[in-house]
């Protein structure tokens, strides 16, 4: 087997962002749309180390950094807000959470 | 700096100054308003006896220029201007000072000193004009400050209806005279009144047939101001103002406007149009005089009087006689100022009492006014040799040579003139005492009775010491100087028909009234034509039939109004727009289903199509 392109990695890559969306369309549990909300951001990730290895720069790992960071600073609020939602609505599925609707 | 500029504008500096400093004292508010008249007046009384004024000049600042349009500000000196200066300032200061007596005890003191220094100034800017737009401004100025003076208690409702009416009608007329202005200027391309009248002689086809419609419209500017029919109901009602004020601008200066615009620009008008201005003059005379005769209200009859021997006045300028207009319009200054100023001594005496039937016997207690409003009422009647006599003289010559449909009228009027008069004086002055009022009257201070008498010496005297021969120079050139004041007092003789027609009018009024009136307790006049007594009463129905047609006209462009509002802006462009909002809204609000998964996912939509304009377009 020779070694795998960058077609293989992105097509990992689409694979993972594929699934995530599924996960935020169609699930119904806000942990589980946060849970693929996070696995699109590694597809991205993913596709910008492939970049960075078969460009031979570090541009796009340096942008992996950022996007890391910022998974942190989500994850912190986002799950912040998810369990004081929950404490206020005893919780955490969306057919639930439709009191802005006119 | 020409001493007439000062003459010009010391009375609006006045006025500047006792608005803004002085309306808390009011003695120094009223020495300012009457020093400021009073030198005005010495100032053209120096340049008329100084001959500054013969040949006539003009002192001019350029004061506009947009394209060809070029106005100048500018001081118009000439004898028929120093005559009108004359009447303005010198009759103006009586007032003025009767004034200081008659407002004395008014809270509104120094407001009123102001108005009449604001109204003096725009009357000597109409004098001095030496065009069509400085004029015009002037005379726009005049119909404000009457507005002022009118409306002065405008506490009172009636007197504050009375001004809105006075500076409606006036702008009625003035509407006329701005289009007449506009369309002289179109064809002309000049507006200043010598230059005008220079090139007239040599030009006077520019016009074409356009002629008499601006002869017409400039005419309308008198009328309004003037009060000639049918915009001549605002003067009776202007009387809700103070009687100084109905003295100084209803019967002396403001009205006579009108009249001093026409014979200024007298050379502009065609037969035609000069006819139409005299069967105007001629129908106004007889239907004032004709009202007059049956009012009770001191003032109103002065005030229909006024109507009438305007009348006369434009009567005589459409009869191409504008020398013994302005002649009458002097002398009439003179006595009709007089006798407002008589009836207001007598209002005073009489704490504002105004009705004719309930005066009576003041004879013996108002000796001044008596005999200076008995001198005041032979002038008005034209009674040999009072000054009255002398120009109306010339009216009915005017209208015995030219038309004698028109010349009956003038005698017409001529005896009704006596006739009322004669009515009022029986009335209010001779008799027993009518009421409590008028039997514990008293005569006036003597700041009100001096300039009685002065006016009363001018009365008199007005008719032959040359004032008509100034204005026959001015308009014929050609006339020889008058041969000294014992020929002037013979000269009506001259022409004896016109003044037979006249004096036997007299006889024919006076006896009429002594037959009604001598002692009367009551008017008989009533009993014997009920019906005709009281339309003159209500005036012939004018300001009703005003009413009912401003009422008609004003509901159906109401009513248009109202239907454009409610159906075109109301319904069309509000509803639709507000409709149309509404709609959108709606659908819109569908996509709103709450659902956090459908705002992803239509999030992804949206990015994907997005993505895919931007990438494979």
């Amino acid at each position: 087997m020779s070694h795998p392109g960058l077609e293989h990695y992105l097509a990992v890559s689409i694979l993972l962002f594929c699934l995530g969306l599924f996960g935020v369309i169609a699930r119904r549990n806000l942990m589980i749309i946060y849970m693929s909300l996070e696995l699109l951001l590694n597809a991205a990730s993913l596709a910008l180390v492939a970049f960075s290895k078969f460009n031979g720069n570090l541009r796009g790992q340096i942008l992996v950094f950022f996007i890391i960071t910022v998974a942190a600073a989500e994850v912190a609020v986002g799950l912040a807000l998810i369990v004081a939602l929950y404490r206020k609505r005893q919780t955490a599925h969306v057919e639930d959470l439709v009191s802005m609707k006119l | 700096m020409n001493l007439t500029w000062i003459c010009l504008f010391l009375p609006l500096f006045a006025a500047v100054v006792i608005s803004f400093f002085t309306s808390r004292h009011k003695h120094l508010s009223a020495a300012l308003s009457i020093g400021a008249i009073l030198v005005s007046f010495l100032i053209v009384l120096e340049i008329s006896l100084s001959g500054g004024h013969h040949g006539g000049h003009e002192l001019a600042v350029s004061w506009l220029e947009v394209g060809p349009l070029k106005v100048d500000f500018g001081l118009r000196i000439d004898s028929l201007s120093m005559m009108m200066a004359l009447v303005v300032t010198g009759v103006g200061s009586l007032i003025h000072i009767y004034s200081y007596g008659y407002m004395d005890e008014d809270p509104g003191f120094s407001r009123y000193f102001a108005f009449l220094s604001l109204f003096t100034f725009s009357m000597l800017g109409i004098v001095f004009s030496t065009n069509f737009i400085q004029m015009f401004i002037f005379w726009e100025l005049v119909g404000v400050s009457s507005y002022l003076l009118i409306g002065f208690w405008f506490g009172k409702e009636s007197a504050a209806d009375a001004a809105k009416k006075a500076f409606l009608c006036n702008r009625l007329g003035d509407f006329g005279f701005l289009l007449g202005i506009i369309i002289l200027w179109n064809l002309v391309g000049d507006l200043n009144f010598s230059s005008l009248q220079a090139g007239w002689a040599k030009n006077s086809p520019l016009l074409g047939k356009y002629a008499t419609a601006v002869g017409v419209l400039i005419f309308c500017g008198a009328v309004g101001k003037s009060a000639q029919f049918p915009l001549h109901v605002w003067l009776p009602d202007a009387m809700e103002g103070p009687t100084p004020v109905s003295a100084l601008i209803h019967a002396a200066t403001m009205v006579a406007a009108g009249v001093y615009m026409l014979c200024r620009v007298f050379f502009l008008f065609n037969p035609e149009a000069l006819c139409v201005i005299a069967w105007i003059g001629g129908i106004t005379s007889i239907l004032a005089a004709v009202i007059a005769v049956q009012q009770n209200d001191i003032k109103r009859i002065l005030a229909y009087s006024t109507l009438s021997q305007l009348g006369y006045m434009v009567m005589t300028v459409g009869l191409s006689a504008p020398a013994a207009s302005m002649f009458h319009l002097t002398t009439h200054a003179f006595f009709k100022a007089l006798l407002f100023l008589g009836a207001g001594s007598v209002i005073h005496a009489l704490h504002h009492e105004q009705d004719i039937w309930k005066m009576g016997g003041l004879q013996a207690r108002m000796p001044v006014t008596f005999w200076t409003f008995l001198a005041a009422t032979l002038a008005l009647c034209g009674v040999p040799p009072f000054s009255g006599f002398f120009s109306k003289d010339e009216v009915l010559a005017a209208a015995f040579h030219q038309n004698t449909a028109l010349f009956v009228i003038a005698i017409f009027v001529a005896a009704l003139t006596t006739f009322y008069m004669a009515r009022l004086f029986f009335v209010a002055f001779l008799g027993r005492p009518r009421s409590d009022a008028s039997l514990h009257s008293h005569e006036s201070p003597s700041v009100m009775t001096r300039p009685l008498m002065l006016l009363a010496i001018l009365s008199v005297l007005g008719g032959f010491i040359g004032i008509g021969g100034v204005f026959e120079r001015f308009f014929e050139p050609s006339t020889q100087e008058s041969a000294g004041w014992v020929a002037s007092l013979f000269h009506p003789f001259s022409e004896p028909l016109p003044a037979l027609f006249g004096l036997l009018a007299i006889m024919a009024g006076f006896c009429g009234a002594v037959a009604l009136y001598w002692n009367a307790a009551k008017d008989p006049f009533p009993e014997m034509a009920r019906s005709l007594s009281r339309a003159i009463r209500q005036r012939f129905y004018f300001d009703e039939l005003y009413e009912l047609l401003i009422a008609i006209t004003h509901d159906t462009l109401a009513a248009l109004a109202s239907a454009f509002d409610q159906w075109i802006i109301g319904g069309l462009v509000i509803r639709g727009a507000h409709g149309t909002a509404e709609f959108c809204g709606r659908a819109l609000r569908l996509v709103q289903t709450g659902n956090l998964n459908t705002y992803a996912f239509l999030l992804v939509a949206g990015a994907t199509v997005i993505f895919f304009l931007v990438l494979f377009r």
